[in-house]
């Protein structure tokens, strides 16, 4: 699924400019835990979380996420969008809780098994 | 490329914004230099733990990176507590992280096991109230046993 197919599926804002729009995403984690999602290990991912900090954006480079879904209404912050605009990484941002955002993106054909 | 490529990092204490520069900048060389994406993720992620580690609990310190055509070494040491019992810290789920780093995503205590995992070469001296170095080494193919 591509990166403006998910914001419509979730409902999401596109904060950042500088992503791959025709790239295809096939896995996800959703996690809080930044330690977990350095345990994982699937390529063009997707990053669920409801954590705003810099290093989230330091770890999904660190993991080839090539995008980071921001839920229950987080925006992040403007640092944030300046390192993923660098570095190419899409930031989204909806208002959906964590379970429905990710139960969504499950039902639709991401099923986090695509390596 | 014959050229051993080095490049020496300070990571500052407690900043957790800048955490992860060192890690950063070694993936871009990396990268340029055409290491498969595969060894770069491998690399980046346990370059990143050792680094995150040094902040969290060693106050801060210093990287070291060594690049010749094979491998990458990287060298992360701190001034820091020390470890004093290094079996029990590499328990998965052992984090002797305060809660203010928990808050922050990290302190699972999956770090060192994750580094372990990732690294070919992976070694630790470390001694109380003195500090602790981490030595991390892949190559840049698969070595043969
Ligand atoms: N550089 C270090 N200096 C002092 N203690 C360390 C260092 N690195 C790791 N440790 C100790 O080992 C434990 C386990 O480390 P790790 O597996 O990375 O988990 P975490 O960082 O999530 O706590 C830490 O909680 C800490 O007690
Ligand atoms: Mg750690």
């Amino acid at each position: 699924m591509k990166i403006p197919e998910i914001a419509e599926l979730i409902k999401a804002e596109i904060c950042t400019n500088n992503y791959d729009a025709n790239m295809d995403i096939f896995s996800a984690c959703s996690a809080d835990l930044m330690s977990d999602v350095m345990a994982f290990s699937k390529s063009n991912a997707l990053l669920l979380t409801g954590l705003v900090n810099p290093q989230v954006i330091r770890t999904a480079e660190m993991m080839d996420i090539k995008a980071v879904v921001f839920v229950r209404g987080k925006k992040p912050l403007e640092t944030m969008i300046e390192m993923a605009e660098e570095k190419g990484i899409a930031l989204l941002a909806t208002e959906w809780p964590l379970f429905i955002a990710s139960g969504k993106l499950y039902s639709s054909g991401i099923h986090g098994s695509g390596e | 490329m014959n050229n051993v490529v080095v490049r020496d990092y300070s990571i500052p204490a407690n900043d957790f914004t800048i955490a992860g520069e060192a890690s950063s900048s070694v993936r871009k060389i990396l990268s340029q230099i055409g290491v498969t994406p595969d060894v770069v993720k491998r690399t980046s992620i346990a370059m990143y733990e050792a680094e995150i580690n040094a902040v969290i609990h060693g106050n801060g310190g210093q990287a070291h990176i060594e690049i010749d055509e094979n491998k990458i070494l990287i060298i992360i040491s701190d001034q820091g507590p020390g470890i004093a019992d290094l079996d029990l810290a590499m328990q998965e789920g052992y984090s002797t992280a305060p809660d203010s780093i928990r808050e922050m995503g990290f302190g699972a205590g999956m770090g060192l096991s994750n580094i372990k995992k990732h690294a070919d070469v992976f070694e630790i001296k470390t001694a109380v109230n003195e500090g602790t170095t981490v030595y991390i080494t892949v190559f840049f193919k698969p070595v043969k046993n």
